[in-house]
C-alpha cells in the first residue's frame, strides 16, 4: 500500500509535476505494483549477498591523456537555450 | 531478378546474391527502401533517403556488405532523429553515433530506418509509444510485442530484411516471438552499451532480430566486442562463426516445469512441447529442472529496473537537449519538462523506481531485489551445472490484442515471466519460431517463440543448437511477410 501523501513525496523526489488525476491513479497503481513485489519478502535471503553487476569485471582504467571531445558548439547545438557559449536556464529565484 | 525473392531472402542470401553479382548493392538498397516507404506497421519513425542511409558506410565492408538494417530508435545516430520514441526526445538530433551502429556501418550495413518502440524501452507491446503503436504484420489488430516492436514488425513484416533491437527484461525476445522471427539477446557486457540509450544498465542489451538464425550469428560477430567507451562491454573470444549443427547428441536441455505451472495459452504450450520432441529426435535429451527463485523474477526486476531508470532518466530535465516546457523558474522547468514530455508508463516507473530507493525503503525494496537476483543466478549457475540449455516459451501467449492489456501494469508485466529471470542472470537467450497457434478464446493462427537460454558468452554453442532445431522445424514466415505494407 502506498499512500496519496507519499505518491505526492515521491512526484517532488522525481521533478514531475503530476495532475490531480495522476495523483490518483498512480496511487492505486503503484499500490498494486507494490503489492506483488512486496511477495519478496517470502524469499530466504540469510546471508545472500546482492548483485548489481553479472559479469566479473576487475577495475576497468586507460591512461589518463587527453583525448579530443565534442566541440563546444556541438554539446550546445541541441539546447534548449544556448547563451554565450553556456546552456542559460530559468532563474532559481523563484523557488525560494 | 524478383522482388519476392528479395523480400523472403535472409540477410547472408541476400549478401550471397550480391556476391556473386545476381543483383548489385545499389539494387538492394533501393528495393528496400521502396518497401520501407510502405510501411504500414507504423514501424519506422524515420526513414532514411539513399544518402543518409550510406551515411559513413564502408561499402568494402565484408561477407555482409550491402544489406541494409533497420534500426531501433534507441540507437544515438549522428545527424538522424532519434527519440527512443518519447517526446521528451522529439526533435534531439545527436552529436554522435552509437559504437554499435558504427561497427554495422563498418561491416558495410546501410540504415534503412529508425524503428517504432515503447517509450525508453519501457513495454511489451509497443502502446508506449508516444508516436503510436507498431502493428503486427500477421494481424494489424495486435501488438508486435516489446519494447523492440517496430523492429521486430518490419523484419517479420519483409520492410527490412534485418534489424537490431534492445532487451532490458526481454525486449527482443518477446517481439521476435510474437511476430514469428528470430531475435537473440547476448551475455550482458557481450556488445557495447555506448550510444544506446540507458534504460537499466544493469540489465540493457544490444541484439540482433533477423528471419534466421544464421543472420543473427553474422550480425553478432559484427555487433560484439569490448569498446573504450563502454567499460562494461568485454566482448566474446574469438568470431562468431555462421552455424553448421544438424543435430543435438549429447546436448541436454532443462525444462523447468516449476515456472510453468499456470498462465500459458493451450496453443503456446502445444507448440513448447512438440518442439521438445524434436530436440529428442535430433539426439538431445530433456531434463525436468528447478529454478525455484525464477517465480520471483517479475518482482524483482520491477524494483531493479524502475530504480535504475528513475536515475537514468534524471538527464532529462529541459537545460541540455529535448523539450523545454516552461521558463517560469528553475524548478518549474524540471517539472513542467517531465510532466509534459514523458508518457505514463515512464512516469509510473520513474515514481516507483525513485520510491523504491527513497530513504527509509532502500534495504525493503532495492537491497532485497539485488539479494533475490542474487538468488536467481545462483538458480541457473546450478541448472547449468547439469544441463547445457534451459528452455521455455518465449511468452505465455501469442501476440495479444490491440489494448488487450493496458488497464492493469501488472498483467502487462507478466507477459515477460520467461524472459526476465534470464535477464537478471545476464545470460545469452534466442527465441526461434516453433509454429503457429491460435489464442486461447479462438483467432488467427499467430507464431509462437521457443526460448533458448545458454550460459554466460556460450553464444556460438546457443547459435549452433538454434541452427539445428530451426532446420527440423522449417517455419514458413511468408504470411508475415505479406503484412507489412498496404
Amino acid at each position: 500500500m502506498i499512500e496519496r501523501e507519499q505518491v505526492l513525496h515521491v512526484a517532488r523526489l522525481s521533478r514531475l509535476r503530476l495532475s490531480e488525476e495522476e495523483i490518483d491513479t498512480l496511487t492505486g497503481e503503484l499500490s498494486s505494483v507494490l503489492d506483488h513485489v512486496d511477495k519478496l519478502a517470502e524469499v530466504d535471503l540469510e546471508g545472500v549477498e546482492p548483485t548489481s553487476h553479472v559479469v566479473p569485471l576487475e577495475n576497468v582504467l586507460r591512461s589518463d591523456e587527453p583525448r579530443p571531445s565534442l566541440d563546444r558548439e556541438v554539446a550546445l547545438s541541441q539546447a534548449p537555450d544556448p547563451h554565450d557559449g553556456a546552456f542559460r536556464v530559468p532563474s532559481p529565484q523563484a523557488e525560494a | 531478378m524478383g522482388d519476392i525473392e528479395l523480400i523472403a531472402a535472409s540477410g547472408a542470401e541476400t549478401a550471397a546474391k550480391i556476391a556473386n553479382g545476381e543483383v548489385s548493392a545499389d539494387e538492394v538498397l533501393d528495393f528496400w527502401l521502396q518497401r520501407a516507404s510502405g510501411d504500414a506497421l507504423n514501424g519506422y519513425l524515420w526513414s532514411a533517403d539513399r544518402e543518409s542511409a550510406r551515411d559513413g558506410v564502408d561499402p568494402d565492408g565484408g561477407a555482409i556488405a550491402g544489406v541494409p538494417l533497420a534500426i531501433k530508435d534507441i540507437f544515438c545516430t549522428e545527424g538522424v532523429p532519434t527519440t527512443a520514441a518519447s517526446k521528451i526526445l522529439g526533435g534531439y538530433i545527436p552529436p554522435y553515433t552509437a559504437t554499435s551502429v558504427r561497427n554495422t556501418r563498418a561491416a558495410g550495413l546501410p540504415m534503412l530506418g529508425k524503428t517504432n518502440m515503447d517509450e525508453f524501452a519501457m513495454g511489451s507491446s509497443n502502446e508506449n509509444s508516444a508516436y503510436g503503436p507498431s502493428l503486427n504484420p500477421w494481424d494489424t489488430d495486435r501488438v508486435p510485442g516489446g519494447s523492440s516492436g517496430g523492429s521486430a514488425a518490419v523484419v517479420a513484416g519483409g520492410l527490412a530484411p534485418w534489424a537490431l533491437g534492445t532487451d532490458t527484461g526481454g525486449s527482443i525476445r518477446q517481439p521476435a516471438g510474437f511476430c514469428g522471427i528470430v531475435g537473440l539477446k547476448p551475455t550482458y557486457g557481450a556488445i557495447s552499451r555506448f550510444g544506446m540509450i540507458a534504460f537499466a544498465s544493469s540489465l540493457d542489451q544490444c541484439g540482433p532480430l533477423t528471419r534466421d538464425v544464421t543472420d543473427a550469428a553474422l550480425l553478432l560477430d559484427v555487433l560484439q566486442g569490448r569498446d573504450d567507451y563502454d567499460s562494461t562491454s568485454v566482448g566474446i573470444d574469438g568470431d562468431v562463426k555462421a552455424p553448421t549443427a544438424e543435430r543435438l547428441d549429447g546436448l541436454t536441455f532443462g525444462v523447468p516445469r516449476g515456472l510453468m505451472s499456470e498462465g500459458i495459452e493451450a496453443g503456446v504450450l502445444a507448440r513448447f512441447e512438440e518442439t521438445l520432441i524434436r530436440i529428442a529426435e535430433l539426439g538431445g535429451e530433456i531434463v525436468d529442472i528447478e529454478l525455484p527463485h525464477a517465480g520471483h523474477a517479475i518482482s524483482a526486476y520491477y524494483v531493479l529496473a524502475p530504480a535504475e531508470a528513475s536515475t537514468n532518466l534524471q538527464r532529462y530535465d529541459g537545460v541540455r537537449y529535448g523539450l523545454r516546457a516552461s521558463d517560469e523558474d528553475l524548478l518549474a522547468m524540471y517539472e513542467v519538462t517531465r510532466e509534459d514530455g514523458f508518457g505514463p508508463e515512464v512516469k509510473r516507473r520513474i515514481m516507483l523506481g525513485t520510491y523504491a530507493l527513497s530513504s527509509g525503503f532502500y534495504d525493503a525494496y532495492y537491497g532485497r531485489a539485488q539479494r533475490v537476483r542474487t538468488r536467481i543466478v545462483e538458480d541457473f549457475d546450478r541448472a547449468f551445472g547439469k544441463v547445457d540449455f534451459v528452455v521455455t516459451p518465449t511468452s505465455p501467449t501469442v501476440a495479444f490484442k490491440l489494448g488487450e492489456k493496458t488497464a492493469d501494469p501488472w498483467t502487462m508485466y507478466l507477459s515477460d515471466i520467461f524472459t526476465v529471470p534470464i535477464s537478471l542472470a545476464g545470460i545469452p537467450a534466442i527465441s526461434i519460431p516453433a509454429g503457429l497457434a491460435e489464442p486461447d478464446g479462438g483467432g488467427p493462427e499467430l507464431p509462437v517463440g521457443f526460448q533458448i537460454a545458454a550460459p554466460a558468452f556460450a553464444e556460438q554453442k546457443l547459435i549452433e543448437a538454434s541452427f539445428a532445431l530451426e532446420q527440423a522445424i522449417g517455419f514458413d514466415g511468408s504470411a508475415g511477410l505479406a503484412g507489412g505494407v498496404r
